[in-house]
């Protein structure tokens, strides 16, 4: 206590110590969900693997052909 | 620091870039390495290119330095950064974006909106707005690491922009342009190292958190009266509400960066190219951590090299940098930090602004290439090759150019101005392509052009700082802005602008017919 103020991490303001905090808090909020739900959305759905084949297909043509890129070697 | 030990350190660098971005490109040529990769694929690449892609010297040089100015008030934009540019976007957007950019093969953000909404006129309307501007962003990212470079090692700053810029264009040439992710994931490693040795060091330097925090509390009263005369209290307190100093603050630098990561055309397509939802939500992890030690340690550390100036040179940050923001953090470097740092931070600079500009440059090119010319011109291939590599070109010169001739403290502003842009642009059309299948072509359209009209016309003729900038509304109409009435001329676009263009997207898509059910089934199929 500072003067009836409370003062966190030597900071007085309530709107910069709580920014602060809540900065903390977004990444731990970030580190929880990604521990909860690390094996979580792999389930295969029908016909995934080859919608990504395809994507990924036409994207390395568009790489190829319209950037011209990696168009060396293959 | 020595010229020469830094041209080494870099070259080793970029040698060491361009070796990984070869191997990683070897082994996933095919689809079916593709596949097998990318099962196995660690999040940690698909999160720190992500981030990398996102956190630029703009970031760190840029608002580290308004960070000096304005203060740890700045923290909130931290706070959104993970809550909304990680957190949401991930878990809310990516998804989606991912599922349904798949089922239209959408391959570019404008691609994606103008599949889903059926209208090749998005395409080539959303693939100018990028064109025109983003050099803008561009520039501002190769100022920041000009900067550094003409703070630490005493060069001329034209120099240090041209050499810059001559070694973004090598690794650009080079492959990198696509960011290959796998670069991007050792640039972002690169990163988090030194930034987080930077955050140590500065509260190591001053005494701890607590004591380092408590010692810019008690310089509150040195603030120079221009800044409390429009409403900054001090460093670690909000300024007044509603003065000009908070509608700078809360409107342009937290508010437009931190909604407008959300429409980043750059980053929106990182989406499509994952995998699974299993690596979103792992990277939700990794990611969060990295951007809250990215923009965390520039804000905290930009925010105290006021302390360490006092100290040590009588004068708070602004004031030792001659009054340039966007100098602060390379001085804070160059004085306080060992001199070894100051290489590795280079090397850490020089991480941030490739992976950026690598993916500016990339979605400029393919925003001319196919977004535009393909669009129009209705041809695929053969000739639009030449289109996207001259896109390239031009984006990088425009860049160089708007680099020589912007004024000082440019980098944070000139970053939020783009995210303005896109936030108000592309916002309420892309939420709505994601979460409302009654939105229609036409709505989405009337949002997209009234969106980025206001947009142009507020920088041009409301906002203060970018029409002083500008000189339009000065040359047409004698007056610097239309409306002096406060807090208009710093109040940012985005805070009118998204509400409105949400309000008129969805009000002329009630009005209009509805997409047909076909066309809905196709985009949102397996789509949350």
């Amino acid at each position: 206590m500072d003067g009836g103020v409370i003062v966190v991490l030597g900071i007085s303001d309530p709107w910069i110590s709580a920014a602060y905090i809540g900065c903390i808090l977004a990444m731990l909020l970030c580190v929880v969900y990604g521990i909860i739900n690390w094996n979580k959305g792999d389930e295969d759905e029908g016909g995934q693997i080859s919608e990504e084949i395809s994507w990924h297909d036409k994207e390395q043509e568009m790489e190829e052909k319209e950037l011209g890129l990696w168009d060396e070697e293959g | 620091m020595d010229l020469l030990t830094l041209g080494i350190v870099v070259l080793i660098y970029l040698l060491l870039v361009l070796y990984v971005g070869y191997v990683a490109w070897k082994r996933t040529k095919s689809s079916e390495d593709y596949m097998v990769a990318g099962r196995t694929t660690h999040p940690y690449i698909m999160a720190l290119s992500y981030g990398a892609t996102f956190i630029s010297t703009a970031a760190i040089v840029g608002f580290g330095g308004v960070a000096g100015v304005y203060g740890m008030g700045l923290l909130w934009l931290t706070f959104l950064n993970i809550l909304v540019g990680i957190f949401i976007a991930f878990v809310f957007f990516g998804k989606r974006t991912r599922k349904m950019g798949h089922n239209i093969s959408a391959l570019t953000f404008p691609e994606f909106l103008s599949k889903r909404f059926d209208s090749r006129f998005i395409q080539y309307f959303s693939g100018l707005v990028i064109f025109v501007a983003m050099p803008l962003y561009a520039a501002v990212v190769l100022i920041g690491m000009a900067r550094f470079v003409e703070t630490t090692l005493g060069l001329n700053y034209n120099i240090a922009l041209i050499t810059m810029a001559v070694i973004v264009a090598v690794y650009v040439v080079f492959g990198g342009i696509r960011g290959v992710m796998y670069t991007d994931a050792l640039q972002g490693t690169i990163m988090f190292f030194g930034m987080a040795f930077l955050l140590i060091a500065t509260y190591w330097l001053l005494g701890g958190v607590v004591h380092a925090n408590q010692l810019l509390s008690g310089m509150a009263s040195m603030i120079p009266a221009a800044a409390s005369s429009t409403g900054s209290t001090g460093w670690t307190s909000m300024p007044i509400l509603g003065s000009p100093f908070w509608w700078t603050l809360v409107s342009t630098l937290i508010l437009g960066v931190g909604i407008g990561v959300l429409s980043q055309p750059q980053l929106v397509v990182r989406f499509m190219t994952v995998k699974s939802n299993k690596e979103l939500n792992r990277a939700v992890l990794i990611g969060g951590v990295f951007i809250a030690m990215m923009t965390g340690t520039a804000f905290i550390v930009g925010a105290l090299s006021n302390v360490y100036f006092m100290q040590h040179s009588g004068q708070i940050a602004i004031q030792a940098t001659g009054g340039n923001a966007d100098t602060i953090i390379p001085l804070f470097i160059a004085t306080a930090m060992p001199v070894w740092f100051a290489y590795l931070f280079m090397i850490t600079l020089l991480s941030a602004a490739m992976s950026t500009l690598s993916a500016q440059f990339h979605v400029q090119g393919t925003a001319l290439g196919r977004d535009i010319y393909e669009t129009l011109a209705n041809k695929t291939g053969g000739s639009s090759i030449m289109v996207a590599r001259a896109g390239i070109l031009i984006a990088v010169l425009i860049a160089v150019i708007l680099g020589f001739i912007l004024p000082a403290n440019i980098i944070a502003e000139g970053t939020a101005m783009w995210f303005s842009l896109t936030a108000v642009a592309f916002l309420a059309m892309y939420v709505c392509a994601l979460f409302w299948k009654r939105t229609t072509r036409q709505g989405a359209i009337a949002g997209l052009v009234i969106g980025t009209v206001y947009t142009v016309f507020s920088f041009l003729f409301i906002n203060q700082k970018a029409a002083a900038a500008l000189g339009i509304s000065q040359a047409l109409t004698g007056k610097v802005v239309l409306i002096t009435t406060m807090p208009w001329p710093v109040v940012d676009p985005i805070v009118i602008g998204v509400p409105l263009v949400f309000i008129i997207t969805i009000v002329v898509s009630l009005l209009t017919k509805p997409p047909s059910d076909e066309h809905l089934d196709k985009c949102f199929k397996d789509v949350g």
